[in-house]
């Protein structure tokens, strides 16, 4: 990309710190962890073709690892970061091991996913350890210490640095041999076989790699907002989005899920002010899937290909 | 270099694949042919590791490799090609290539170059950037051979790759496997068109109903009763040499 490129793309990015409105920097923050997400997914999703349905199942992992830590044991907050990373790798690689082992692909694959984030769901809901159906309410303790801020500039520095370290994580799979080898087997695993390419291995460990991202996320989510619950932790919703974002920006390409994040909360952000019926947003969330799907199956991404052909 | 004893694969009711015994010596060229249904590509897939076979033993360069994964006997070094082209069609010609490669070298600089280079080498230079689904049908064989090399395979597995080619195509992969073979690469091939097997293999297995009926130097081949018989039908061979 060009320099001039990069250059629009920091300004971009570091412009919110410019804005006093806190609303402005609220949409700019959640448009950013919509990216993030959208990443996240698309290491294992976008890359390798593993399309999941259930992969809040990572995020809400390590949106209760934080929980946990703050409430029940007094950790640092600091150190959620890894442990909910390793705990988000560790639940890619058995969903993944048990999945791939079995030879499961596409829906089937999406429906054990989804299985799984259900079971969490269950689980959550259930287990007093994780205060059940009301959740977990974390105290507030303002400060870099503590990972709490209250202004909200903070909040999506720490976003914007959650996003670049899943960039760079997309970056450097694209140019590795881990990243030809995914690209491979979501083209055609048997001749990804034939190849040599060890396919559990390689799919699993790119679930796990997604998981633990992932569920990075989950902790910043819990430390901005102070607060989760099993259907904030494990509901279907956040897995759509995540799939969302990705589809309407380009699976499988770096940019895809940045520009996927922008588009889907300008429409989101935008109607919301003119229609506040409820139930309206996913509905145009499906509309909007459905136009992509139909008009442009490779994402916003693709456009500047087909107009560079037209 | 590769020893099958025994080899055999039911499928439900059909016995596709008989006790095949097989031998391929070290930087020859070996044909496997036989009527369409008679169980060379059953038994390309269970050499390959692609399907298990039902009773048998797989000897790859002294090693027994019977039931070893597919990606396991590659990186042993032994590879196969597809009949049906299976090209990863949403990336670039390179890019395909380059997947072989990555089995021999980690680093993405190297892959790429030993990818293109190769990919000049068997006449896809001129198409190394573009997509795979753009090519011809010749030159998704062609892509298919050089993926293939690309893993330095020891012996290579090719599966049909004349099929669907016209004449001046079948005589340029002809060329081109002979290029190949001089790289040091023993090839076991299946293969239809006998113009192609009588110019390129020196032993010639031929299987029938999933059983082998004959092997031999392509002339000896050419004039086994069995084998007229098994493509052409009972009592052929007869009227042959009577209206001979």
């Amino acid at each position: 990309m060009s320099r001039m490129a990069w250059m629009g793309i920091a300004v971009l990015a570091l412009a919110p710190f410019a804005l006093t409105s806190q609303y402005l920097v609220n949409i700019a923050m959640l448009t950013a962890f919509s990216a993030f997400l959208g990443q996240a997914w698309n290491l294992s999703g976008g890359f390798g073709g593993l399309t999941s349905f259930g992969h809040t199942a990572f995020f809400g992992l390590g949106a209760y690892v934080a929980a946990l830590f703050a409430t029940r044991w007094g950790i640092s907050p600091w150190l959620a970061l890894p442990a909910a990373a390793a705990l988000g790798g560790l639940a890619g690689a058995v969903i993944g091991f048990a999945s791939f082992r079995a030879g499961l692909r596409g829906s089937y694959f999406a429906l054990v996913t989804l299985a799984f984030a259900e079971v969490f769901h269950v689980l959550a809901t259930s287990l007093d350890f994780t205060g059940g159906g009301q959740g977990i309410n974390l105290p507030l303790k303002l400060g870099l210490a503590n990972f709490q801020f209250v202004d909200r500039r903070a909040s999506y520095a720490v976003v914007l640095a959650l996003l670049t370290l899943a960039m760079a994580v997309a970056f450097r799979l694209r140019g590795s041999r881990f990243g030809a080898r995914l690209a491979a087997i979501r083209e055609n695993e048997d001749a990804a076989r034939a190849l040599g390419v060890d396919i559990v291995r390689t799919k699993t460990a790119a679930l796990a790699l997604s998981g633990a991202v992932t569920a990075l996320g989950g902790v910043v989510y819990c430390q901005t907002y102070l607060f989760v619950d099993p259907q904030i932790a494990f509901g279907v919703e956040r897995s759509v989005e995540m799939l969302l974002v990705v589809m309407i920006g380009g699976a499988g390409t770096v940019w895809g899920p940045v520009l996927g994040a922008i588009a889907l909360h300008l429409v989101a952000d935008t109607s919301r002010a003119w229609i506040a019926t409820p139930g309206f947003a996913p509905m145009l969330y499906g509309v909007v899937l459905l136009a992509i799907i139909g008009l442009l199956p490779g994402g916003i991404v693709s456009l500047r290909e087909r107009l560079r052909r037209a | 270099m590769l020893e099958v004893r025994g080899l055999s694969k039911r499928f439900g009711g059909l016995q596709a694949v008989k006790s095949v015994d097989l031998d391929v010596a070290e930087g020859g060229i070996t044909a496997l042919i036989g009527p369409n249904g008679a169980g060379k590509t059953t038994s390309f897939a269970m050499i390959a590791g692609f399907i298990r076979p039902d009773s048998g033993r797989v000897v790859f360069r002294g090693r027994d490799i019977t039931g070893r994964r597919a990606d396991q006997i590659a990186a042993a070094g032994m590879v196969r090609t597809f009949q049906i082209t299976q090209p990863f069609a949403g990336l670039s010609v390179m890019e395909n290539i380059r997947v072989g490669a990555f089995l021999r070298t980690a680093d993405p600089a190297e892959a790429t170059e030993r990818a293109r280079a190769l990919g000049a080498e068997l006449g896809l230079g001129a198409f190394l950037d573009r997509p795979a689904a753009a090519l011809t049908v010749a030159g998704r064989k062609r892509l298919e051979v050089a993926r293939a090399l690309a893993t330095r395979p020891g012996l290579l597995l090719l599966d049909e790759v004349m099929a669907g080619l016209n004449p001046s195509e079948v005589n340029e992969i002809v060329a081109l496997i002979r290029q190949v073979r001089e790289r040091g690469v023993t090839i076991l091939l299946i293969e239809h068109i006998m113009q192609a097997v009588t110019a390129l293999a020196g032993d010639v297995y031929v299987l029938a109903e999933g059983a082998l009926i004959a092997r031999g130097t392509p002339r000896e081949i050419a004039e086994d009763r069995a084998v007229i018989e098994a493509y052409l039908g009972r009592g052929a061979a007869e009227r042959m040499t009577r209206h001979g």
